[in-house]
């Protein structure tokens, strides 16, 4: 049986922290660092081919006939694929399959896989794209998502119980919305809209596929989740999953961007077992936008009743989701979209009414901060306005809607640590706030927002009753631990956190730690790297797998040296006698001892959410074993001239909980914030009016370099949670939501207009400069 | 396919490809230094940064055949000529950019590394305009670029533990 019993906050032992909350270094920094470290296109494997996809240039079409005939004539070309090869549909969703790995009736968007080649090299593989005959029938491309709203045919997805082009829809209220309007001091009701961003990942998807002689497959991929990729393999090629072994090496990158099961794993695999040899596929950069599952953008309406006093008594949403041509996490993504809302500030009645809808585009999914994101700039705007009419301070009307620590949301969440009132005060305090908000030159501006995202959810993607995160640690004599989890560390350092937290159970130094992850043949399942869930999960497994060592360690060398169990310390590789503090043992001896009278040393470790969330239908999406919290302080320079904003600085304050290296997480929160800041200034996803993105590369799709970014502060809060490991939650992707928002507010302390529509282009701050002239 | 004669991390190697192959294509699919990386194949993310004599290029867009009279240094040239010159542990920037935290996933490192080696060869004392002037072709997409700044900061100061 898993374990589910917390560990509690505080450290194993009575000497305090010896690893956790220090500025260790990474378990794979140095590999990293020197080039040793390998990606999935570092591997080469003999006699490996070469993989291209033919992909769709028109936005919607039904695939009338694909013909390949001369493509497998040409001399280096070694296997073709067409979607009937590959009938079965998946979807990282099991309720919303709807996805081909090449299509085998129509197209849904510009850059849709359509066939595949596997040849010598890449170039014969290309050459061979040029010879398949596609023949299309054209169908009318929905781009618009109002369109699609309102538009049934053509239904880009046919044959479900639905007809129409709504992907999802979720109406919820909690408490009565209306009834607050009667008798309010203030109502505000504004649009807003959030544009497309996707994650550019600096490493594009890849994946290499090797047949292997006794019937079983290996697929190495650049996956955030490991485990949905060998579930949708072994589904869509019709493989026991117990014949398929994914790995992930290490991962470029992956911001929600590497989440969904994808194209090129079905294809690779297949290809694998078709011709008999390896097989990789690489993508361009180009291929890796048209891949996208980025940002949803919405079109947002918010109504938001208060008192005089500022204290919120009502809030009221409409949201216009744009899906793009699957469902991908789409499901999850509307209720995110008003589940994950209702903090830090108490909202007594809510409602929200959200529609995902498709479009003819590439497919939207979760990117860092999933479906809330968008929400939180629209409030957070809306709050600060309401603040501005009522004169109150913006941090102040912040902190007195406060919903507090140990209490539950409207609609059902628990909230147990909460650190965003420190949030506040630190960014108040380290931005100058009260010298500066509303007293800086014109043109010259600081905003706040504040936000909070989940540590995890208790809603796993498949719905069963076995841990969300399980890891395995066996001890070898020489003193080496070896830890085999199914975390992905996609460059978040996970590996690390797990190292850390067995040194730091066991005694140890971390490098004494080996952490083998993410390899479907060696580790326990773990659910991968999304919803800002493994340090949690993970991190509360390795310790309850650890903790089952460090009793057995420490009762051998009680019961050798003829003491209380009490009296045993482990410590930096060292076991030390308290009773007679002259004795002392090598950490390896301890190991041995306890090898002599366990028997072969090793354990499991597991963690399950306890049971979350309201009682009603998606109560439990979005209900968190713990929530982190953040507030941001932006300071932005306006050329009223050119339209040009220039973020100068954004000091982050976030409630990680035990930060369980500071370091870390500083990193966290930085690349955080300044993504989040160029989502408002610089980034564009953007499709022209066929469907053809505007500019898919790195030079037309605007991610900052070291001078775009803005000076970046980060304060860490730390609210230890009762059942966080060592009481750490979340860092990677909850200090985003804030930046976006206080961003837009400094705008308006800057020079007095409220942007409500991302991202804010210099046309849109001239436009806005314009208005409020004509109004003075 | 022709035979490209390169000196690469002081050595000399002969390695037959195609004729149109990039650099970047030889060392990663040829010689197996995967260390340089492709993030983009055309010259906007700086990934696959190699140094030409001592000077910064992208070898995406240098083919190996222009290259052939230059001294090549690839990421994974740094640590053994650290060593070659009696030093201990990894080479003072790479160690710099792990102790900062400057490598969340890493891809774009090893080009970010080269570049700011370049940097400090010829300024060893770089102002922070400095040192964000010369990153500025090196995309980094998880960092802020914060802690890769501090990392040179730190491998400038010559701190090593």
């Amino acid at each position: 049986m898993a374990a589910r019993d917390q560990h509690g906050s505080e450290a194993p032992g009575d000497q305090g922290f010896r690893v956790v909350g220090k500025e260790n270094r990474k378990v794979d920094g140095l590999a990293k660092a020197t080039g040793e470290a390998i990606y999935t296109d570092d591997i080469m494997l003999p006699g490996m081919l070469h993989a291209k996809m033919l992909r769709s240039p028109h936005a919607h079409a039904r695939v009338l006939s694909v013909d390949t005939s001369k493509a497998e004539a040409l001399e280096g070309v070694v296997g073709v694929l067409v979607g009937a090869e590959l009938p079965i549909r998946y979807g990282v969703i099991p309720w919303t399959p709807d996805e081909n790995a090449l299509a085998t009736d129509k197209v849904r968007f510009i850059g849709d896989e359509v066939a595949a080649v596997a040849a010598v090299d890449e170039d014969t593989a290309l050459e061979a794209l040029d010879l398949i005959e596609v023949e299309y029938e054209i169908l009318e491309a929905i781009l618009d998502p109002q369109k699609a709203l309102v538009t049934p045919e053509p239904a880009i997805h046919e044959g479900r119980k639905r007809r129409d082009n709504i992907s999802k829809h979720v109406d919820l209220e909690f408490g009565d919305v209306d009834a607050q309007l009667e008798g309010a001091d203030i109502v505000l009701e504004e649009d807003y809209s959030f544009h497309s961003t996707t994650h550019a990942p600096m490493e594009p998807h890849c994946a290499v596929a090797q047949p292997n002689s006794n019937g079983r497959l290996t697929l190495w991929s650049s996956t955030q989740i490991t485990h949905y990729v060998h579930r949708a393999l072994s589904r869509v090629l019709e493989l026991d999953p117990a014949r398929i072994r994914v790995i992930q090496p290490c991962l470029g990158g992956g911001f929600g961007g590497k989440s969904d099961p994808f194209s090129l794993e079905f294809v690779v695999a297949k290809l694998a077992l078709k011709t008999g040899r390896p097989v990789k596929m690489l993508w361009t950069r180009e291929e890796v936008f048209y891949a996208h599952r980025g940002r949803h953008p919405m079109q947002m309406h918010y109504r938001t009743t208060a008192k005089k006093d500022g204290t919120i008594t009502s809030v009221d949403a409409k949201l216009l989701i744009d899906g793009g041509s699957y469902s991908s996490f789409g499901l999850v993504t509307t209720y995110y979209s008003g589940q994950l809302l209702t903090g830090p500030y108490n909202f007594p009645n809510y409602r929200f009414d959200s529609t995902r809808v498709f479009t003819n585009k590439p497919p939207n999914g979760p990117k860092r901060g999933h479906g809330s994101v968008q929400p939180r700039f629209a409030f957070e705007v809306q709050l600060d306005e309401i603040a501005n009419r009522l004169g109150i301070d913006p941090i102040e009307i912040r902190r007195r809607n406060f919903i507090g620590a140990d209490t539950e949301t409207v609609n059902g969440q628990r909230i147990s640590s909460n650190g965003f009132m420190q949030c506040l005060d630190e960014v108040e305090d380290a931005s100058d706030w009260k010298a500066r908000h509303g007293k800086l030159p014109h043109g010259r501006g600081l905003g706040v927002a504040g936000s909070m995202y989940i540590s995890g959810t208790n809603y796993p993607v498949y719905p069963n009753k076995m841990p969300q995160a399980g890891v395995q640690l066996k001890i070898d004599r020489s003193g080496l631990v070896t830890v085999f989890t199914g975390g992905n560390d996609i460059g978040q350092g996970s590996n690390s956190m797990v190292a850390y937290l067995v040194a730091e159970e066991l005694g140890l130094l971390p490098t004494s730690i080996h952490v083998v992850s993410a390899d479907t043949d060696l580790c326990p399942v773990d659910l991968g790297a999304y919803s800002s869930r493994v340090t949690f999960m993970v991190g509360n497994a390795a310790i309850d797998g650890a903790r089952k060592l460090r009793k057995q360690i420490i009762e051998a060398v009680a019961k050798h040296w003829e003491v209380e169990a009490r009296d045993v310390r482990l410590m930096d590789g060292t076991v030390i006698d308290l009773s007679e503090a002259a004795r002392s043992m090598t950490h390896v001896e301890a190991f041995h001892l306890a090898e002599e009278l366990f028997d072969t040393l090793g354990s499991t470790g597991a963690y399950n959410t306890p049971e979350l969330g309201g009682d009603y239908r998606g109560g439990t999406i979005g209900a968190s074993p713990a929530y982190s919290f953040t507030a941001h302080a932006a300071e932005v320079e306006v050329d009223t001239e050119t339209g040009r904003i220039t973020v100068l600085k954004v000091w982050a304050a976030h409630d990680c909980g035990r930060a369980l290296n500071p370091i870390i997480v500083r990193g966290q929160i930085e690349g955080s914030t300044y993504m989040g800041a160029a989502e408002v200034v610089l980034e564009n996803h953007d499709l022209n009016r066929f469907g053809l993105h505007s500019g898919p590369s790195l030079l037309d799709y605007r991610i900052p370099t070291s001078l775009d970014a803005p000076d970046l502060e980060a304060r860490i809060v730390e609210s230890i949670d009762p059942e966080g490991p060592y009481g750490a939650k979340e860092a990677g992707e909850g200090p985003l939501h804030s930046t976006i928002p206080a961003i837009a507010n400094a705008v308006f302390d800057a020079v007095g207009i409220r942007l409500r529509h991302l991202p804010f282009t210099p046309a849109k701050v001239l436009k806005a400069l314009r208005e409020l002239e004509e109004q003075n | 396919m022709r035979v490209f004669r390169l000196q690469v991390n002081g050595d000399t190697v002969e390695v037959a490809a195609p004729e149109h192959w990039t650099l970047l294509e030889v060392l990663r699919y040829k010689i197996g230094l995967t260390g340089s990386k492709q993030g983009c194949d055309k010259g906007d993310c700086g990934a696959c940064t190699v140094l030409l004599d001592g000077v910064p290029t992208l070898a995406c867009l240098s083919l190996a055949a222009t290259v052939e009279t230059s001294a090549i240094t690839t990421i994974e040239g740094l640590l053994p000529a650290h060593r070659a010159n009696g030093g201990e542990g990894a080479d003072p920037v790479q160690d710099a950019f792990d102790r900062c935290g400057a490598l969340q996933c890493g891809f774009c490192q090893p080009g970010m590394i080269l570049s700011a080696k370049a940097l400090l060869a010829k300024n060893p004392n770089p102002t922070s305009q400095e040192i964000k002037q010369s990153l500025s072709g090196n995309l980094c997409r998880c960092t802020g670029y914060t802690q890769i700044y501090e990392a040179v900061v730190l491998a400038a100061k010559g701190e090593q533990v």
